[in-house]
């Protein structure tokens, strides 16, 4: 708990998570006014075009996690964190569970807040079956499992450019190319991490490999790998 | 007080830091001395946990530093004073420190005042003056109150009031009974601040002793004496303790003064051209010893002697 | 030409324009080679497929334009170049040429050198550069690459932040410009008139369509402009940004 408080501290007196926040929740719910506002029929509006825009929230969400640890390195304050705290793994646990439970709070009023102003703005999709909750209860969890794979990834990067880099280039672009690929392209994308997330929030498509809670599972078992291997890589090196 | 045996640090080829043993003391200032380059932020970064040591092992009070429980409490550290976040407030700073080893948040102010950043302790770390970060640093070396302080050049760019400031502040801490280490690569420096010195020198050690005995090694007066009568000479002041060495038309004498010489002369009838004292200079004598040009001894007396005795260090 | 040769050693004294240039070829030429070795009867290698990589090229090079002036804000080392040369157009100018020259030769080799993966591999396929269409598909690379070069350092220099300018560079790039298409009514109509759209336009529009199968390539762009116009205002914009970039670096301190 100690630790939890500590790295709390340490995220909430900077800027950038404020302003990551304001700008995750602000561009799903803008969006989400957008679309509405924009449609010839806003009452047909579905869930899914209502959420649409959670890809930004979800791009905002991998920024501020990566950053959460690159910019402990970018300023040395890495070093005075693990003088005071020589748990490597657990800081970075820490670390991890903030900026993932931060990420779950960002998701929640994001995705409800895309409802209700989809809502105010006459849109007539409900919470009905268990698969309207998991299109926007789930958001939360996905933001929160990103965040902590963004968090293992700048541990394991280091650097700001280059991991958030990495994250942006693999979520937005090599997840979607790798279909591309004749014959095998389309069933290893199935795999992928992010769109095992989406799959679970309610893009499943036709014959999916994999139900929902079992996606998130597989999404959530990647997440835990790349922490594991940070946290490995962490503790061999030199701070 | 803080234990280092056979510390080794090898980053590819380079050896950082080649088999290293000193002691640091409770009660005393230790300085940790050596040229740029020769080790010594990383073996501080070794003694603190953050890096790993290839061999060798660093004990503080008998533990591993990643053994101590809230270890801020045991050991304070200002390793480079630029380690903050720049837009964090000083004070913020300090309160996830005192966080993070259950230190109660009224420390905080304490030390901020301590330093004397009170003042300024809601603005933003990044547009400190190195003095104030500087400053910022020792407080959180402080916050846990602990027994055992580093410092990695403590003194670097301050103004002289800072630096005086810092010296006065270390034998402060020692005098209450803690171990202070403190790096720096200016042995006139350490002259005033250390009772006790490590000098290393390409990452390996060169000399653990007092800071007296060190600068009386390396200042032993020598005297030059010329004279026509040479060989008289020689043989009027062969006796113990004295080492004399020929250097053309004169010699050169250490181990007697200057008067002693004149007087053994007069006794024998001897007619002197010349007896000047030679003064070896600190710094001149240390960078002989540090430098690249030198073989390293651990017998540092006959080192500084021959050093000075060369005439190279005289002045 | 100083001020060239200045940037030029400053860009490759560091690692990371090396890094970039490895990175950016093996990628695009690794996808070709990927493509050629599963490529069979049904979905042939064509020349468009050997050009899949593209965007991984440009990823590349926009983040290596942009660090090379984000980096030089991060080190301090725009005031040293300021202080060399007071004219800061002429710095970020100069800049800008080298960068966005070695957009496009990592652009041209990374294409050829797809095309000829992909000749290498399968030899029976039918890769001739015949149509315009297909000379611009490999040879308009560079062109491509060179004009995201420009205005990844505009970008650059106005947020100055390597964060800030990758994430704004590659959100816009790969997810502003599709989410868009998902606006009611006037969505497609404004997807047609942005600028990375412009530059697929270039590369992959006006393909005879009884030609190939979409599968077989990028599918083609839906842009508001003919390829060469598209090209002429992709290269716009990026020219633009950059021109708000020298103006405001101009007046801010630096």
């Amino acid at each position: 708990m100690t630790l939890m408080a500590t790295e709390r501290m340490k995220l909430f007196s900077t800027r950038s998570p404020w302003f990551c926040s304001v700008l995750a929740v602000g561009l799903v719910v803008g969006f989400a006014s957008l679309l509405t506002l924009t449609s010839n029929d806003p009452a047909h509006v579905d869930l899914g075009l209502l959420l649409a825009g959670s890809q930004f929230g979800l791009m905002v969400v991998l920024v501020m996690g990566a950053l959460a640890i690159t910019t402990e390195y970018r300023f040395g304050t890495i070093r005075t964190t693990f003088q005071a705290m020589p748990g490597r793994t657990a800081v970075l646990g820490a670390k991890a569970g903030v900026v993932g439970l931060l990420a779950l709070v960002l998701g929640e009023v994001a995705a409800f807040g895309a409802w209700g102003v989809g809502k105010v703005f006459g849109v007539e999709a409900g919470l009905s079956s268990s698969a309207d909750w998991r299109a926007v209860a789930g958001l939360g969890v996905v933001f929160a499992l990103s965040a902590v794979a963004a968090v293992a990834v700048g541990a394991l990067i280091r650097q700001s450019a280059g991991a958030i880099s990495i994250l942006l280039v693999w979520s937005l672009l090599i997840e979607d190319l790798i279909s591309l690929i004749p014959n095998v392209g389309d069933n290893i994308r199935d795999w992928m991490p992010f769109v095992s997330a989406r799959r679970f929030l309610g893009n499943a498509g036709p014959d999916p490999v994999l139900g929902p809670w079992a996606s998130l599972g597989y999404f959530a078992a990647i997440t835990a790998v790349l922490f594991a291997i940070a946290a490995v890589v962490v503790n061999r090196r030199d701070a | 007080m803080i234990e280092a045996s056979g510390l080794t640090k090898r980053y590819g080829k380079t050896l950082a830091v080649d088999n290293l043993s000193f002691t640091a003391q409770s009660g005393r200032v230790t300085g940790f001395l050596g040229p740029n380059g020769a080790g010594k932020s990383t073996t501080m970064r070794m003694v603190l946990g953050l890096d790993t040591p290839t061999a060798g092992d660093v004990r503080i009070d008998g533990k591993h530093y990643r053994d101590l429980k809230d270890p801020l409490r045991t050991v304070g550290a200002l390793l480079d004073a630029k380690w903050v976040h720049p837009n964090r407030s000083a004070r913020a700073h300090l309160a996830w420190l005192a966080r993070s080893n259950r230190i109660p948040a009224k420390r905080v102010d304490e030390v901020l005042e301590l330093v004397g950043l009170t003042g300024v302790a809601g603005k933003n770390a990044g547009g400190f003056s190195l003095g104030m970060s500087q400053r910022l640093g020792i407080a959180g070396a402080l916050l846990g109150d602990p027994k055992v302080l580093l410092f990695d050049e403590p003194v670097n760019g301050l103004d002289p009031e800072g630096i005086l400031w810092i010296r006065k502040f270390m034998h402060r801490l020692a005098d209450e009974g803690r171990t202070v280490f403190v790096s720096s690569h200016l042995l006139s420096e350490m002259a005033l601040t250390a009772q006790e010195l490590v000098v290393i020198g390409r990452g390996k050690l060169i000399a653990q002793t007092s800071t007296e005995e060190f600068v009386a090694m390396a200042t032993e007066a020598s005297v030059r004496v010329r004279s026509p009568q040479l060989d008289q000479l020689r043989s009027a002041l062969g006796r113990d303790g004295v080492s004399i060495r020929d250097e053309g038309d004169s010699l050169v004498v250490t181990g007697i003064d200057a008067a002693a010489i004149g007087d053994l002369a007069a006794a024998a009838s001897i007619a002197l051209h010349e007896l000047s004292p030679q003064r070896g200079s600190l710094e001149e004598a240390f960078m002989q010893l540090t430098g690249d040009s030198v073989e390293y001894h651990t017998d540092i007396a006959n080192d500084t002697a021959a050093l000075l005795a060369t005439g190279s260090v005289a002045r | 030409m100083t001020l060239l040769a200045v940037e030029r050693m400053k860009l490759f004294t560091t690692r990371s324009p090396w890094w970039c240039t490895a990175l950016a070829l093996a990628l695009t030429v690794g996808f070709a080679a990927l493509m050629a070795a599963t490529a069979n009867d049904t979905v042939p290698l064509t020349v468009a497929a050997t050009q899949f990589g593209f965007q991984f090229g440009l990823v590349v090079v926009m983040v290596m334009a942009a660090l090379a002036v984000t980096t030089e804000y991060r080190f301090g080392t725009i005031r040293a170049s300021f202080l060399a040369t007071p004219n800061r157009t002429s710095v970020l100018l100069a800049k800008t040429t080298v960068v966005a020259l070695l957009g496009a030769v990592v652009g041209e080799v990374a294409a050829f050198a797809s095309w000829g993966v992909g000749k290498l591999i399968r030899p029976e396929a039918d890769l001739a550069l015949q149509t315009a269409y297909e000379w611009r598909a490999v040879a308009g690379v560079g062109l491509v690459y060179l004009f995201a070069a420009v205005l990844a350092v505009g970008v650059g220099a106005l947020i100055r932040q390597s964060a800030g300018a990758i994430s704004i560079l590659l959100i816009w790039t790969f997810l502003v410009e599709g989410l868009v298409l998902l606006i009611p009514r006037v969505g497609d109509d404004i997807n047609r008139w942005l600028p990375f759209n412009m530059a697929n336009m270039f590369i992959t529009g006006d393909p005879d369509p009884s030609n190939r199968d979409v599968a077989f390539g990028p599918p083609p762009a839906d842009a508001g402009l003919a390829p060469w116009p598209a090209l002429a205002y992709f290269g716009g914009v990026a020219v633009i940004i950059l021109v708000i970039a020298l103006v405001v670096t101009k007046r801010r301190d630096a």
